[in-house]
């Protein structure tokens, strides 16, 4: 809701004398020069032109009435977008919808909701908020308003939809309702009567990821946008770290009204593969997050092949394998050498009796990880003696020698044909046609265990397909060739689909409701209402029929769930979703969510009013022909700029910000800006403190402190970043990170201080720490341990024990050193690392650092001597710090210089 | 300047009172009287004289003491030596001291100081030459000499009440005497006009010289504006100061214009100056202008 208020609109009266005033000024000419002139006898006797008005121009007195107008509206007090007052009186009900689709702006819906409710305690009245994503409560919990201002940051969007059933028999007892709503439609919207409060941020969406056609599909929706626009799309999986990175990109783009977007997002098998979830780039909440499951991979088979041998196509053992698979699977080809780093999904041995033993060691412990090996028989694997008389570990059963061929020129009988499949099966449904028959096979010797390998029979009972698991993995044998020498499967549209059950090509999209039956699915991974995957911990499993409904809701969190040998994904919107905007009963007013829309117009006003007369100032000069000389000139103008600049400090600090930092030449200690002058203020004085007591004590001489702006200024150069978290600094942007990850890969040290005294990041509980971990969230850190006592930290200058700030606490945290043994009579393990990338603390070291202009210490620690003692610890914290950073493990390698010191000596 | 207030006394005191402008006053105008080269102020013709002329045989009527006995010696005849007729001029100078006459603006030197400045360089010019110079203001008859020099910077510093415009003294120059007027030539053009008369009867020709402001010459002015003269008994006010630009400067273009009708009728010359030009040019415009007669 947008307005103009005044807070005293009596005083707006006064403009009505701006006429009166108009008369009056238009009556006063400006007044005359006195000027000396001899020449005055030669003026005499001359006349002016009367028709040049003897009063002040006309848009010289609209100048003056304007700026009068605006002094008079300027000190009525105007204040734009005024916030409605509440109705006051009566209990205040705050109805949320917690929605995934309420995340996208949650702070500012929180900061409004926490606006109206410290209105309501202002007024001493009491007030409920009830989140409608979670379970009404039967009774309202009326409290203080003051009570739920306390209890507010507890309440979170979650991913699913808000359930308005209870609504309408809610006993609100006469209370103001006041619906923050998400503004999507839905059924009972109209149960209370309310003030709504909605966002005018459009809303952005993702529909499940699809794999079609070689590229993967889905769909991107919106609501309360309706221009042309592309929306950025992240791809985002485990990066070679293993850390989650951005693995690809895609554009959503709306054409203007639409309300979706179909997108493609084309990326390679192994890419594509590793994708765990699709995001829209910026946007906090669940339903912008669609999570990639199984259902998405394309299985990557790999085809052994033999270089040296030309044939014609048809008779490739491989030619049908690669027509059969080839449309919904990756295919590579090669020798093990190269197929196995590929780690492929499957990987088919088309005849091939023998592999090199090194080579059969390596395809087992590939299959014994996970890997599928398909076998087809041949004249080769029939002439070899391989698993004649013991199990091969790559053969599921033991074969005859030779093997037989029925109803060929030389032999008794008919080709076979196919028994039907057992229902208990893998290919449990399909139908055998008529026309596939064997002529050749090997044959399997009977073991004790063959009746539980045989997948499938001939007519006969001998074994057509077998298999047998092998650690996670499994070998499955065909005893016929790919090709059509032995036997018209693998024409037959039989073979392709058989191979589709062996899961060989690909894995059914998405189980249907009969298979989802009965099971039991454990969640893996949740999604909260921002779209953030949590571990799911110890959730209870989900039956396998609320997967199949669908619909998200308490007992079903969107995320990944793991059931027998797949994983399936929920997520929030199903592929046929769509955005409507929440249609709210006739009369029901809207409002937006600007709380802080609230400015107050007086001092612009008035300036504005400044500014006017300024110019009026100078316009009475040139008027008065008093503007004539130089220094006169200069001054009014001079004059004008100063106002001007007076009234716009904003502009002036943004452009006084747009100079780059120049690269120092010398080494220079840096802090990020984080955008709290204090804090800032502070972070320079402390490493000003700090380069000091190191140009006092050690061979480094730093410059002066610098500030570093991230998405600006060039990391690369700094050898250690000093980041204060402070709970509201912004999130960088990717680009930032980007350059963040690549400062820390090349041997960066950031030093994140929570200054709380508190653990830095895990676990700990206050403001700074939850900001720490967004703000680390994307970095490329690596496992980290509390700094252990035979850290090189702690001998890099001084012996260190205690690494204390302003705050003493013990809690620093930094890279986890490799698991090394303690070796008796050694004071420090064996560690070579390097320089660990960050360290976390709460300290808050900058301010124990901190000095004034003149050197003195800026701010106090502790109580007395004691406090100067723990300054002092600090400096050399801070002196072994910086030691850490530019001379790496040079302490740790010290261990060595006895041993080495021997070795010369001889 | 009244001449009644030269008592000797008065006199005295005003000298010393303006003793601390004196010097720089008096060396500034001999730098300037440096820089012009002098010339012989020979008549061509033999005359009384201090430089040899030429030997002539001696005529009847000449005085025995007359005859150059050393180069008579030589010869038969008798010689007189001839000197060169080297008569002194008069100059006489006015310097209009009206309140007019100290309009200054733009850090530039008043109009009276340039006025007086460059008359005790003429004077200063006209005594190394051996010329007689007088002031018009000195009731004293022109004399030549270094303390003639002193005494009328002396007099040309007398400070004081002045009328709004000047005009020349009415005073009776010597025949055939130069006189150069240094004024704006703004008041009144009647004593002027009288003046010049008078002086053309007597044979004296000279120079006038305008000395103006560059304002003067420019009205730079604009917007409604008090005119005020400099002793503040006349005032115009106009309202746009810069329409009457045109006007004023047509009536000033007529004053110089009238002017030069007057020097043409009385064999005198006008030269202007601008204070904001320099002083040695002007100096050797009157230099010039002064010089021998055509």
């Amino acid at each position: 809701m947008s307005g103009l208020a005044f807070a005293s609109p009596l005083l707006l009266l006064g403009l009505i004398a701006l006429p009166i005033l108009w008369f009056l000024l238009r009556a006063v000419p400006p007044a005359p020069i006195r000027r000396r002139f001899p020449g005055i006898v030669l003026l005499l006797g001359l006349r002016d032109d009367e028709s040049q008005t003897a009063t002040t121009p006309w848009w010289l007195l609209l100048l003056r009435m304007v700026a009068l107008a605006a002094v008079i509206v300027g000190f009525a007090g105007p204040v734009l977008n005024p916030r409605a007052a509440g109705t006051g009186a009566g209990p205040l009900l705050v109805l949320m919808d917690a929605s995934w689709a309420s995340a996208r702006d949650w702070d500012a819906r929180t900061a409004r909701v926490e606006a109206l409710l410290r209105d309501a305690a202002r007024d001493g009245r009491t007030a409920a908020v009830l989140p409608l994503t979670e379970p009404l409560p039967d009774e309202i919990p009326w409290q203080g308003a003051g009570a739920w201002v306390e209890r507010l940051p507890a309440i979170a969007p979650r991913p699913w939809a808000p359930d308005y059933a209870g609504l309408a028999d809610l006993d609100v007892g006469g209370a103001e309702v006041v619906w923050v709503s998400d503004g999507l439609d839905r059924p009972g919207r109209d149960a209370l009567p309310a003030r709504v409060i909605e966002s005018a941020r459009p809303i952005r969406a993702l529909t499940p990821a699809t794999f079609a056609d070689g590229a993967i599909r889905l769909g991107a929706l919106r609501l309360g946008d309706a221009a042309a626009r592309d929306v950025a799309l992240r791809a985002i999986g485990p990066g070679p770290s293993g850390a989650p990175a951005e693995l690809g990109a895609a554009t959503a783009a709306f054409a203007e009204g639409a309300a979706r977007a179909e997108v493609e997002v084309d990326l390679p098998p192994e890419l594509r593969n590793r994708v765990t979830r699709f995001e829209v780039a910026g946007e906090r909440s669940a339903g912008a997050v669609t999570l990639a499951d199984d259902a998405l991979a394309r299985r990557e088979v790999a085809l052994l092949t033999r270089a040296e041998e030309e044939r014609d196509d048809l008779l490739d053992p491989l030619y049908y394998l690669r027509r059969a698979l080839a449309p919904s699977a990756d295919l590579i080809e090669g020798d093990l050498a190269t197929l196995l780093p590929a780690n492929p999904d499957v990987l088919v041995l088309a005849d091939v009796a023998t592999l090199a033993p090194g080579e059969a060691a390596r395809v087992t412990d590939w299959v014994r990880d996970g890997g599928l090996l398909l076998r087809f028989a041949g004249p080769r694997l029939a002439a070899s003696e391989v698993a004649r008389d013991a199990e091969d570990p790559l053969l599921p059963v033991r074969l005859r020698a030779g093997g037989r061929t029925v109803g060929g020129a030389l032999s008794w009988g008919e080709p076979k044909a196919l028994r039907p499949f057992d229902p208990d099966g893998p290919f449990a449904g399909l139908s055998v046609p008529g026309d596939v028959a064997v002529t050749s096979q090997v044959v399997a010797q009977p073991d004790p265990s063959l009746s539980e390998r045989v997948l499938a029979a001939l007519e006969d009972g001998t074994p057509l397909v077998t298999r047998k698991p092998l650690g996670e993995g499994q070998v499955v044998l065909f005893h016929v060739t790919a090709t059509g020498e032995w036997s018209s499967l693998p024409i037959s549209g039989l073979f392709v689909e058989m191979l589709e059950r062996l899961a060989v090509s690909t894995r059914p999209a998405r189980p249907d409701d009969a298979e989802l039956e009965g099971t039991t699915w454990t969640p893996r991974v949740v999604l909260d209402g921002f779209g953030q995957a949590r571990d799911a911990g110890d959730r209870p499993g989900v039956p396998g029929e609320a997967l199949a409904d669908g619909a998200v809701g308490p007992d079903l969190p969107p995320g990944l769930y793991e059931g027998p040998a797949r994983t399936l994904a929920v997520n929030v919107l199903g592929p046929d979703a769509a955005l409507a905007p929440a249609a709210w009963p006739p009369g029901t007013p809207v409002e937006g969510l600007s709380t802080d829309a609230e400015t107050d117009l007086m001092p612009w006003l008035l300036a504005a009013a400044l500014i006017l007369l300024a110019a009026d100032a100078v316009a009475s000069l040139w008027l008065g022909g008093r503007l004539r000389r130089g220094p006169v000139a200069t001054a009014a103008a001079a004059a004008l700029a100063a106002t001007l600049l007076a009234v716009a400090p904003g502009a002036l600090r943004a452009q006084e910000a747009a100079a780059a930092a120049p690269v120092p030449s010398a080494v220079a200690l840096a802090y990020v800006r984080t955008g709290d002058p204090r804090v800032d203020e502070v972070s320079e004085a402390g490493l000003r403190g700090l380069s000091m007591i190191l140009t006092q004590r050690t061979s480094v001489e730093p410059e002066a402190p610098r500030a570093v702006d991230l998405e600006r200024d060039e990391l690369a150069v700094l050898p250690m970043l000093y980041w204060p978290v402070t709970p509201d600094q912004p999130l960088p942007s990717t680009e930032a990170y980007d350059r963040l990850n690549r400062y820390l890969r090349g041997g960066g040290l950031i030093v994140f201080d929570t200054r709380d005294a508190d653990l830095g990041g895990y676990g700990g509980g206050s403001p700074a720490a939850r900001r720490l971990r967004d703000l680390a969230a994307p970095l490329d850190v690596p496992p980290l341990e509390p700094l252990p006592a035979d850290h090189v930290l702690t001998r890099a200058f001084y012996l260190l024990q205690d690494f204390p700030g302003r705050h003493a606490s013990r809690d620093v945290w930094v890279e986890a050193a490799p698991a090394a043994e303690a070796v008796e009579g050694m004071p420090f393990r064996n560690l070579n690392d390097g320089v660990t990338p960050v360290l976390i603390g709460g300290n808050d070291w900058a301010a124990a650092w901190a000095v004034d202009a003149r050197g003195n210490p800026l701010l106090p620690v502790g109580a007395g001597y004691a406090g100067e003692q723990q300054r002092e610890i600090a400096y050399r914290f801070g002196v072994n710090l910086v030691m850490h950073v530019l001379s790496g493990n040079y302490k740790s390698d010290q261990v060595h210089v006895p041993a080495l010191l021997d070795r010369l000596g001889n | 300047m009244d001449g009644a207030a030269h008592t000797p006394v008065s006199l005295r005191a005003r000298a010393e009172e303006a003793a601390a402008a004196l010097p720089p006053l008096l060396m500034h105008a001999e730098r300037l009287a440096a820089t012009v080269m002098m010339g012989e102020h020979g008549r061509r013709r033999a005359g009384p004289g201090d430089a040899f002329w030429q030997y002539r045989p001696a005529q009847p009527g000449d005085a025995r003491r007359s005859i150059d006995w050393r180069q008579s010696a030589r010869g038969d005849d008798h010689f007189v030596r001839e000197r060169e007729w080297q008569a002194a001029q008069t100059l006489m100078l006015w310097v209009d001291d009206a309140a007019s006459m100290r309009f200054a603006a733009g850090g530039r030197p008043s109009k009276l100081r340039r006025a007086q400045t460059l008359a005790l360089a003429l004077a200063a010019l006209a005594v190394r030459a051996g010329e007689r110079v007088g002031l018009a203001a000195l009731p004293e008859p022109p004399r030549a000499g270094r303390a003639q020099l002193a005494r009328m910077a002396d007099a040309l510093m007398e400070g004081g009440e002045a009328p709004d415009y000047g005009a020349p003294r009415p005073r009776v120059m010597p025949l055939g005497a130069r006189a150069v007027f240094l004024s704006d030539f703004l008041g009144d053009p009647a004593p002027l006009r009288d003046a010049l008369t008078r002086a053309a009867d007597r044979g004296v020709e000279g120079v006038m010289l305008q000395v103006l402001d560059p304002e003067e010459e420019a009205f730079p002015y604009d917007g409604r504006t008090l005119f005020e003269s400099m002793s503040g008994a006349i005032r115009f006010e106009t309202l746009k100061a810069g329409a009457l630009r045109d006007d004023y400067l047509g009536r000033l273009a007529a004053r110089r214009a009238e002017l030069r009708e007057l020097a043409r009728r009385t064999g005198w010359r006008v030269l202007v100056h601008r204070t904001d030009a320099s002083a040695a040019a002007a100096l050797l415009a009157l230099h010039a202008a002064l010089g021998p007669r055509r």
